[in-house]
């Protein structure tokens, strides 16, 4: 009698703390984003998250009623800590392609800037066109749209991958690279930078569907929904009511939604 | 002749009966288990067997770990050449020279070789129009030579270490004995020392070997596209788990093959040992 009624106690506790769990995690919701992105998601000196994706999150959360917690994770293995459920959902400037879609579930897309093309002031690329980068080293963030693009259609460039932005952005000012590629937005905010003084915008890449997506959007496991569309909801909701266009302006001197 | 018995008459020992007690019961469990998760590992890369996933990867692998191989194998050599210098300072007489030695060592055992990497290569980046002046910036501009130079001083910081300990192994004795025979410092160092000091060296050698494949795993960070680097690469792309199991496997592969190498060497070496 006395198992029994030490394993129905345990039973009951075990029960407990579950169900505590589960009411907790209902309420406090994990973000996942990179934090080596700005101005979309960057890490400040004293550790601070910071940038257009965490605002637009933390809006978002209270749209929702929920509590939001962020998680920082490298941005190759993002998607492997998103199945494993080292948080809920990503919210950092991931862009919905369909090689992502066929792994996570994406909500629609809450903002769409074009790539571009960064080189030296002084530099002889004229264009973003194939020729015009022949015999150029190019550096890109691996595991990105970016790189995917530049690895498809400069097949004559020295294609130089780099874990972040940071790092390829440091090897331009120092002049290891002739160019190098990604979001127009990144791009503009380090050329604000004194780094980034070298440099000048080149020309802007017209996006291909199969290979850049639909825009950046939030990605969940796969099979979660509910939780899509209430990201859904929550997004149409932050730009009827103006907090959108805010958080934008904070960043932007333009819209970074799209058409 | 006939004082030692032949050794077909020696007997051998009784076996001693170990019964089965908890530590030899858990050791089976153990062992058991092992098999069951190479098993089950095994079952699992058949199934998950990607014949269109390996056609477009495996040609990549095989770059990286040429790439692995190729800054492994130059690095320790150069590194081993370097170490000699740095040991014999760390040994001398000479306080300067010793002190160099060892902050030398100090610095680059103390720190991570992900940090060494990439403050040589990002680093001394900044540092582009004095390297200019001086003519360096063609070297340190390549991320493969930056690469090979932060692996050799950090692989030669340890290897001096070895090298010393080895060579600090061999008594005193031996050094006044070959004196007493009239042999010069470099005749003994070379003759009498070194032979004794690299069987002892053998082993650390080995490992420091298999450490430098396995910390090699970093330096897709500076843009080299090693075994680990197209495995990230492989992986950010499939999001198939496969990709990282088979580095694993051929990691695993490379440090078998050289334990053995190492083992033989010894076998060979020390052959005057046995009795």
């Amino acid at each position: 009698m006395r198992i029994t009624k030490r394993l129905a106690l345990g039973l009951t506790a075990a029960a407990f703390a579950f169900g505590l769990g589960a009411a907790n995690a209902q309420e406090t919701l994990r973000i996942g984003t990179e934090g080596a992105y700005p101005p979309f998601n960057n890490l400040t000196s004293d550790g601070k998250l910071v940038g257009f994706d965490i605002d637009i999150a933390n809006a978002l959360c209270e749209e929702m009623k929920v509590k939001c917690e962020f998680v920082t994770q490298d941005w190759d293995g993002i998607i492997p800590a998103l199945q494993a459920g080292k948080f809920d959902a990503i919210i950092a400037s991931m862009s919905i392609t369909e090689e992502r879609k066929q792994k996570v579930d994406f909500t629609h897309k809450y903002y769409n800037t074009p790539s571009a093309i960064v080189a030296p002031k002084d530099t002889t690329i004229k264009g973003v066109a194939k020729e015009d980068l022949a015999g150029k080293t190019l550096g890109a963030a691996t595991s990105t749209t970016h790189y995917n693009y530049a690895e498809k259609t400069y097949t004559d460039t020295t294609l130089k991958g780099y874990p972040t932005s940071q790092e390829f952005l440091l090897d331009i000012a120092n002049g290891r690279l002739d160019a190098v590629t990604d979001d127009v937005s990144v791009l503009e905010e380090w050329l604000k930078t004194t780094d980034g003084a070298c440099c000048k915008v080149v020309g802007m890449i017209t996006p291909v569907p199969e290979i850049h997506g639909e825009g950046a959007g939030i990605a969940v496991r796969k099979g979660e929904t509910a939780l899509v569309e209430k990201f859904n909801a929550a997004i149409d909701a932050i730009r009827k009511s103006g907090k959108y266009k805010e958080i934008n302006d904070k960043y932007f001197p333009y819209d970074v939604y799209g058409g | 002749m006939s004082a030692l018995p032949d050794a077909a008459v020696l007997e051998l020992p009784p076996p001693v009966d170990r019964g089965w007690p908890g530590k030899r019961i858990a050791g089976h469990v153990l062992v058991g288990v092992w098999i069951l998760l190479g098993l089950a590992l095994a079952a699992y890369l058949v199934t998950a067997w990607n014949p269109e996933l390996f056609q477009r990867y495996a040609p990549t692998y095989v770059s990286g770990l040429g790439v692995t191989l190729l800054l492994v194998g130059v690095s320790t050599v150069l590194g081993a050449l370097l170490s000699i210098p740095v040991a014999a300072m760390r040994m001398s007489n000479s306080r300067v020279l010793s002190a160099i030695a060892y902050a030398y060592v100090y610095f680059f055992r103390g720190t991570p070789l992900l940090a060494q990497t990439f403050l040589i290569y990002y680093g001394l980046g900044t540092f582009r129009p004095q390297l200019e002046m001086i003519g360096l910036w063609t070297f340190f501009r390549e991320a493969w030579y930056c690469a090979v130079f932060a692996f050799t001083l950090n692989t030669a910081a340890y290897q001096a270490e070895i090298l010393r300990g080895a060579i600090e192994s061999v008594g005193r004795g031996q050094w006044e004995g070959a004196e007493s025979l009239g042999l010069t410092k470099w005749q003994t160092l070379r003759m009498v020392i070194m032979p004794q000091a690299l069987i002892v060296a053998l082993r650390p050698y080995g490992n420091e070997l298999i450490l430098m494949i396995k910390g090699s795993a970093i330096v897709a960070i500076i843009t080299v596209y090693d075994l680990m680097g197209v495995t990230r690469l492989a992986y950010s792309r499939s999001f198939d788990f496969q990709t990282y199991i088979w580095a694993a496997i051929i990691y695993l592969a490379i440090v078998e093959l050289l334990r053995n190498v190492v083992e033989l060497i010894e076998k060979r070496l020390t052959r005057h040992l046995k009795r």
